[in-house]
């Protein structure tokens, strides 16, 4: 089997401003969604509380939010979670009743209407603690960024950072965008697959980027543009693959990893569309742009290197 | 040729050995076991308590699966649940209150494993099912406390050297001490300083007042919050033993904060009482009552008084729930001890009249200041008081029958249970600061076991879906690079197993994308080698030009995830922290397994034949062969 049979290089880089404009306008929309409707944060980071219970026979859930009304909670959300015997109910923050009492009012009262009623999950977390994951989130992604910039810009050249850092914000912005146009829960998580894709799409610049480095050594006469076309062609069928692979076990993850591993997957497979597309057509025509020279990458002190051509 | 030197291949096969060892633990399920150990410090667990445990086993004719003397406890497995229960009921009657005896869950794997240290992965809470919570502690209302102390010591102070002072209060953050004139102020402060090095004084001098402020020092502050600290985990402990849980876990988190993770535990409302229950206690002198007529302090007048809102100076007034009945009395505001004293509360029966009473343990400081309150105060009564909340309630407060040292007992008409009630108050009641519940995650343990199965399901699909394409693809090497990607998976596993770090649901999903992207190295190398393959190289050449070109590109890109990963790690928490541990990991072995164990698979199967004339890599197309090595020219 063989699924690439490329003859030619493919003009990717010809092609380079179509592709940035339609990447330019899902990352406006995404910013735009993120402005105005926001992330629908979790309990993580909003803090309150949510409670998963297991029922013997299908409940009915607007009962329940009777339930919760008269006990002080008119604007508790309660819905079905996976199966129709699973509901989740989640809480708002009150002030003065902070304590984890609550979980046990709720379930007393829950006991009442229902003895089969099971608790099987509670989460509650305080207001102060979900401002605190929401700075650390901020962290990790600003650091994150900031070392994979060092790593290219020392493995390579800062123009190669730049482009791969730019290219792969704009996946994470996007996957933000998603969850902002559609409301998905956005939880820690979510934040945790976020960030591992941020890691793992810029292997995608790296492979390309080997490439074009090594293009430069081997093709003495060509030009940027064919050189980095080349590189992408060549790289092309590693990348597809790979990807398909990577989401083959999420996929797997997104049908069989039930709802708690659903957005998680969710955010998984988006990373990885956009990854492929993102540091194919967006991070190589940046350093295009940015003025990549042979120069820059071939340095008679570089002989030795890892990887180098023979 | 392709060849391994030896000591590459050996160093191959003894990690792989490594692995299969480590991993091995995982495969022979749980059984179910009891876990002794001590509730004090003092106890040990030694040869000594095995051949106790043993013995006691031996009296209820109960058999047992194996015991294990471990540095913190002691294990003995069971063949089934009803035997577990009944062994526990059996060796908590013979061990008494020194031990806690719980129920658990320990690997049936066989001994020799155990015996290097080779154990199942520890599984998170998530997975098992439990309760973590993380208590926020009070840091101000522990320093409220201390500095109320520090002016209660001064007054003494100032009373015992016979200096005249206006009054004494806390003011803030501060203890505000007012004098006539300059010169006993002067006088005061000497004392003061020499009596407490810890505090920074400063004069004032406001409408004809000489005045001292005296506050904590920096490092007193800094001092004091982490013994408050220190004393609440201690006194979480105390509580959590209570609860008999085989591995709790109680831990300091940043400055101010305590986690505090209960596996297995079912009943989760009992759990959170105890923890919650944010409660302080005091004791103080009755200094009137309207009870008993010819005990000492009877004054019904000023007890009516009182309830009429003239509460006298330095006194205030509580009432005494007991049962149905209640009973106002008029507390000294003043002092004797707070739980911080106290040691040990038990309770047992008097050998004269065998009624159940509370037998009480002071450390030194308090048995000292107990004995001198006391010998004055005979006849008197003395209230305990237990601060929930800021709210305090007097759960007793019986006569001081004779003076009172380092052990005493409490007595009066009180039933057994009364008695056990009282004991569990006393002991839980020394919290040096009060705390809040600000985090609490509770799974049950059918979502537990659902998510290990939801986990691995889901991990074993993808698994199985990869392989099956990769062999498809790359037939022979695509074999060889599943063979990889299992090896990699096993890596992970014993590498989990060996350093006993907590596997989550998300860390689950974690091998799963660790698998999914460990692949990509295998992919890098195999296209590679096509691509040699194509350019026209001999498929000796081509496999090692593949994996040399391929490297550093997989180097490359493997670091940029690792950079994430430990960002993760840094700045996660709770189950993001699994996640990272797992990625971390992931991508080390993956490194390992798809460049060095592939390779040596690759040059055992290919890479000692003279004459390779084909590869089993799929289809080779070369159509673009030509144009390529056109474009290279």
């Amino acid at each position: 089997m063989e699924f690439f049979r490329i003859k030619h290089d493919i003009p990717f880089m010809r092609h380079a401003l179509v592709f940035n404009v339609i990447s330019v306008i899902t990352f406006i929309i995404a910013v735009g969604s993120l402005a105005t409707k926001g992330l629908n944060f979790g309990v993580d980071f909003t803090g309150g509380t949510v409670m998963e219970v297991h029922y013997a026979q299908a409940p009915d859930v607007n009962r329940i939010r009777d339930t919760m009304g008269k006990i002080g909670f008119p604007d508790a959300s309660v819905q079905n979670f996976g199966t129709s015997l699973d509901v989740l109910i989640r809480l708002p923050v009150k002030p003065g009743l902070t304590s984890a009492k609550l979980s046990e009012i709720v379930r007393d009262e829950l006991r009442k209407e229902d003895a089969t009623a099971e608790v099987r999950r509670v989460e509650f977390v305080g207001p102060q603690v979900g401002k605190e994951l929401v700075e650390n989130g901020g962290l990790a992604l600003l650091f994150v960024s900031i070392g994979i910039v060092a790593y290219l810009a020392m493995r390579f050249e800062w123009k190669f950072g730049l482009a791969a850092i730019i290219a792969n914000l704009h996946d994470v912005v996007i996957i933000l965008g998603f969850f902002s146009v559609f409301q998905w829960e956005f939880s820690l998580t979510v934040l945790a697959a976020v960030l591992a894709i941020l890691g793992y799409s810029v292997n995608e610049s790296v492979v390309v980027f080997d490439r074009i480095r090594e293009n430069f050594r081997k093709m003495r006469s060509a030009s940027v543009t064919t050189v980095i076309d080349n590189a992408i062609t060549r790289t092309i069928s590693r990348t597809i693959i790979t990807h398909g692979c990577t989401q083959l076990m999420v996929t797997s993850m997104l049908v069989f990893g039930g709802e708690t591993l659903h957005y998680f997957a969710l955010a998984l497979t988006i990373g990885i569309c956009f990854g492929i597309y993102s540091s194919v057509l967006v991070a190589s025509p940046i350093v295009m742009w940015l003025g990549v020279s042979r120069k820059d990458l071939v340095k008679p002190e570089k002989k030795n290197e890892i990887g180098a051509a023979i | 040729m392709n060849r391994y030197p030896l000591w590459l291949n050996l160093l191959v096969a003894f990690a792989l050995l490594i692995g299969v060892v480590y991993t091995l633990p995982n495969f022979f399920g749980e059984v179910p076991a009891i876990q002794v150990s001590p509730s004090k410090s003092t106890q040990k667990v030694d040869a000594d308590l095995q051949q106790r445990v043993e013995a006691a086993l031996k009296s209820a004719n109960i058999a047992n699966d194996g015991i294990f003397l471990e540095p913190l406890s002691l294990k003995v497995r069971f063949a089934d649940t009803d035997t577990q229960l009944k062994a526990k009921d059996a060796v908590q009657k013979v061990l008494g209150e020194d031990f806690v005896v719980a129920l658990n869950l320990v690997s049936r794997s066989p001994r020799f494993l155990t015996s290097i240290g080779a154990l199942p992965m520890y599984l998170g809470l998530d997975l098992r099912g439990g309760v973590h919570f993380l208590l926020q502690v009070d840091m101000p209302s522990a320093l409220i406390k201390k500095l109320d102390g520090v002016a209660s010591n001064i007054r003494v102070l100032l009373r015992d050297k016979r200096i005249g002072y206006g009054s004494i209060g806390r003011e803030g953050e501060s203890v505000l001490v007012k004098f006539r004139d300059a010169d006993t102020r002067n006088k005061g402060r000497k004392e003061i300083e020499t009596a407490n090095p810890d505090l920074g004084i400063s004069e004032q001098e406001q409408g004809g007042e000489f005045r001292l402020v005296a506050a904590l020092k920096p490092e007193e502050i800094k001092r004091t919050q982490d013994l408050a600290l220190q004393q609440n985990i201690a006194t979480l402990r105390n509580r959590v033993n209570e609860l008999g849980v085989a591995e709790p876990i109680i831990q300091q988190q940043g400055a101010d904060r305590i986690v505090v993770q209960l596996p297995g535990v079912q009943d989760t409302a009992r759990a959170k009482e105890l923890l919650g229950r944010t409660a302080s206690l005091e004791l103080r002198l009755v200094e009137a009552h309207a009870g008993d007529p010819s005990g000492r302090d009877y004054d019904p007048k000023k007890i009516d008084e009182a309830l009429k809102g003239n509460v006298p100076f330095g006194t205030e007034l509580f009432i005494e729930h007991r049962g149905k009945t209640t009973e106002p009395l008029l507390l000294s505001k003043n002092v004797i001890l707070t739980g911080e004293r106290l040691t040990n509360a038990a309770p047992s029966f008097d050998q004269q009249n065998n009624q159940p009473i509370v037998s009480v343990e002071l450390d030194g400081q308090g048995a000292r200041i107990m004995r001198d309150i006391t010998r004055e105060a005979v006849k008197r009564r003395m209230a305990v008081l237990l601060i929930e909340k800021g709210k305090p309630e007097v759960i007793t407060a019986p006569v001081i029958q004779s003076e009172l040292g380092g052990r005493f007992q409490i007595s009066g008409s009180m039933s057994t249970r009364e008695a056990n009630d009282l004991a569990l108050l006393l002991r839980a009641g020394s919290l040096a600061a009060p705390m809040d519940i600000i985090e609490e995650r509770t799974v049950g343990p059918s979502l537990g076991a659902d998510n290990i199965r939801i986990g691995f399901h889901s991990t074993w699909i993808g698994f199985t879906a990869i392989s099956i394409f990769m062999i498809a693809y790359y037939q022979m090497i695509g074999v060889i690079s599943v063979a990889a990607l299992a090896v990699n998976v096993l890596f992970l596993i014993s590498l989990l197993s060996m350093l006993q770090a907590t596997l989550t649901l998300p860390g689950m999903a974690g091998i799963a994308l660790t698998v999914g992207m460990a692949i990509d190295a295998n992919v890098l190398i195999n296209e590679r080698i096509r691509e040699e393959l194509r350019n026209g190289n001999t498929p000796q050449a081509a496999i090692h030009a593949g994996y040399e070109r391929a490297w550093g590109t997989i180097l490359d890109s493997n670091i940029t995830t690792l950079i994430g990963g430990l960002a993760l790690f840094a700045f996660g928490s709770g189950p993001v922290k699994g996640f990272a541990v797992v990625l971390c990991l992931g991508i080390l072995t993956s490194i390992f397994s798809a460049v060095m164990v592939s390779r040596s698979i690759v040059n055992l199967y290919y890479g000692s034949r003279r004459r390779l004339e084909r590869i089993s890599i799929g289809q080779v197309w070369k159509g673009g062969a030509e144009k390529q090595a056109k474009g290279k020219a």
